[in-house]
């Protein structure tokens, strides 16, 4: 036996091609997901040089970002939105990439498909234009956003020139108390190591109360890890994740399925290995959880107050809280439950899934939206929709008076026609709450599912568990 | 790309934390096609007020800072989103040097494929640097990557760290994509052991 490896050093070490200078390594890609606002400059790329892509068949492509929810038979409206998604079309086609077109039931979110579909497998390399691709860790593949640089780079040599990262180990121990989630357990690890307590290094999450989430709930804590500044986020893969991989189109079929499960099984951090951070929680101790400011990193249990610019000891982040709290129009002491909302978001990549609708559909049947409140629900893909209205979900959400809306990135980001007004106060179940991130003058408060569904009801922050 | 070796500029102050690819390019400018054109849009939504008009106190705005060509940043720049419109705005405006505390792992990357040098600096030397920075157009900084070291107004040097290969690239401007074609052999080899030993690949 060698000396211990942890999950990443053994799938960076399955990967590494050569070995440029020093700290640079060529590393092969094993899957490339592209979408429409961070490619067109690589294929331009290409063009120009007269490059290939070196593997169309490991490379798939989906329109998201720019995607209106609504009435979408009748196309794009925005000009800009239409070039950027048209063009990304006659790239695909132009380089011979397989992609699910704007009216395909099997589109999506581009981070919500690669699982979905089964092109995202254990032990694989994963990259995407889009810093959100750490989702698809949640398999055990280590995967990363990039930038459109190294898009390029990818689609013509399927390889990436990459330094290693360090290993960090964020260990969640206990049961989850009910009405608290994966998407609480991501704030609070971000509140304690703050945006950039990741950077430099990639996640790897264990602990009982990890084993213990579906692969949606895993999906959303790898997501967030992007948001504590690390890369990447991984989760060894167990039962749960071959149950979940099984029978999905592009996954292994029968004979190689058992093949590859054998080798998935050994994708795990061997006892002893060298983390450089570790980092530990007590999931049994969490409460749900909201941001207050315009940081991820701003997040507080439901039953605080809105904080001081003279709590932080620090100069920077002192004067980063005051603009924070002019900008999202709070004063300090103030209770976050009495912090009213005007709209409310569900879906996104980190929340669009089939699980987190259903914790919405629980918390909000039979109950109605506040009349002051403007709420959406935007499924993360074709494929969750037409699951969600075969379970009935809609008609819940309807009749609670919600917006029951067709697959895209939506309000997460306002590059389409969903966005708030200046002024305007969210709680949203995306990943960001910085200014303009949902539209310029836009307020957000990052939430879960649960507890977005208890705001929508209530009209302001609400602990989802005070609810009846 | 274009080489970066020495640079002496006026530096711009901007001492705010967790400064992200959001503020540095607003998303209604990543719906571009092309990679030039971004600089009169960087920090959109902090430079220009609702009309269009300039917001006066901004630091880009002022005088002495409209050609700033190196930023002197809090903590934790370029965290957020991938975009790599972020380094393209950025260089569209001029600025081909960042210095903070930290930068976030994307944002490091995309700076180096664009001839942008991202110096990372102990939190001491930043103060000064800031402090340098404040004093506007008659306090240039000076970087000389090959001796990896930052000269300010006063004469003072500050010395920082950088790795082997993302020095190279931008001193000599180098083509990663070509460089990589170069081991084809090395790339078709790998793929060839992979496709026996994870034929579901
Ligand atoms: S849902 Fe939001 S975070 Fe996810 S890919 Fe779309 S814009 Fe990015």
């Amino acid at each position: 036996m060698g000396t211990p490896r942890t999950l990443y050093d053994k799938i960076w070490d399955s990967h590494v091609v050569d070995q440029l200078e020093d700290e640079a390594y060529i590393l092969y890609i094993d899957r490339h997901l592209v979408h429409e606002v961070t490619s067109p400059q690589a294929f331009e790329g290409l063009r120009v040089a007269g490059r290939k892509v070196r593997r169309p068949d490991a490379t798939f492509a989906v329109a998201d970002h720019n995607v209106p929810t609504k009435d979408i038979e009748k196309g794009i409206t925005d000009p800009e939105s239409k070039l950027q998604v048209d063009t990304l079309e006659a790239n695909t086609a132009e380089f011979g990439i397989p992609y699910f077109s704007m009216t395909d039931d099997r589109r999506g979110i581009v981070h919500i498909i690669g699982p979905e579909q089964g092109l995202t497998l254990p032990g694989m390399t994963i990259v995407c234009g889009d810093s959100h691709t750490s989702t698809h860790g949640a398999f055990g593949s280590l995967a990363h956003g990039i930038g459109t640089s190294e898009v390029e780079h990818v689609l013509a040599t399927q390889t990436l020139v990459q330094e290693k990262a360090k290993n960090m180990r964020v260990t969640v121990s206990g049961d989850l108390p009910p009405g608290v989630t994966a998407k609480d357990i991501a704030l609070a690890i971000i509140g304690k190591i703050g945006t950039a307590g990741g950077t430099g290094h990639v996640i790897e999450y264990a602990g009982d109360a990890i084993r213990a989430l579906s692969m949606e709930g895993r999906m959303t804590l790898c997501n967030m890890t992007i948001e504590a500044g690390a890369r990447a986020g991984l989760i060894a893969p167990d039962e749960t994740t071959f149950e979940y991989i099984k029978g999905r189109p592009y996954a292994p079929k029968a004979g190689t399925y058992e093949q590859a499960v054998a080798y998935w099984k050994t994708l795990n951090s061997d006892e002893g290995a060298y983390f450089d951070t570790e980092v530990e929680l007590d999931a049994s101790e969490l409460i749900p959880y909201v941001t207050w400011g315009t940081s991820p990193e701003d997040a507080l249990p439901i039953t605080g107050s809105v904080p001081a610019p003279s709590d932080f000891a620090d100069e920077g982040k002192r004067g980063a809280a005051e603009r924070a709290l002019k900008y999202m129009g709070l004063t300090a002491g103030m209770k976050l439950s009495d912090i009213e909302v005007d709209h409310v978001f569900i879906g996104s990549c980190t929340n669009g899934r089939i699980e987190d609708l259903r914790a919405v559909a629980k918390i909000v049947e039979g109950k109605k939206v506040k009349d002051t409140v403007n709420a959406i629900i935007v499924p993360g893909s074709g494929l969750v929709k037409i699951q969600a209205e075969d379970e009935g979900l809609d008609k819940i959400f309807e009749a609670a008076g919600f917006e029951w809306r067709q697959p895209g990135c939506s309000m997460c980001l306002a590059m389409n026609p969903d966005k708030l007004a200046p002024g305007d106060r969210c709680a949203s179940t995306s990943n960001r709450n910085f200014e303009g991130r949902q539209g310029q003058g836009g307020r957000t408060h990052l939430v879960s599912p649960a507890m977005a569904a208890a705001a929508a009801v209530t009209g302001h922050l609400t602990d989802v568990r005070d609810l009846g | 790309m274009e080489k970066f070796n020495k640079l002496t500029a006026v530096a711009a102050p901007m001492p705010l934390v967790n400064i992200d690819t959001d503020m540095i390019i607003p998303k209604q400018y990543l719906k571009t096609i092309q990679r030039k054109g971004l600089g009169k849009n960087l920090f959109a939504e902090m430079r220009y007020n609702d009309d269009g008009t300039e917001v006066e106190d901004f630091v880009l705005n002022q005088p002495a800072y409209r050609n700033a060509e190196i930023l002197v940043a809090g903590d934790n720049f370029g965290c957020g989103s991938s975009r790599e419109h972020a380094p393209w705005a950025l260089l569209d405006f001029g600025v081909r040097c960042v210095i903070s505390t930290s930068f976030a792992d994307i944002f490091h990357n995309n700076c180096f494929r664009n001839g942008i040098l991202p110096i990372e600096v102990s939190p001491e030397d930043l103060s000064k640097l800031m402090e340098d920075a404040e004093r506007g157009a008659n306090a240039t900084i000076s970087i000389d990557l090959e001796a990896q070291e930052i000269r300010g107004p006063d004469g003072g040097v500050i010395h920082f760290e950088i790795d082997h290969f993302n020095k190279h690239c931008l001193l000599t401007g180098l083509d990663e994509i070509g460089l990589t074609m170069k081991k084809e052999d090395k790339v078709a080899e790998y793929e060839e052991t992979r496709k026996m030993q994870q034929p579901w690949l």
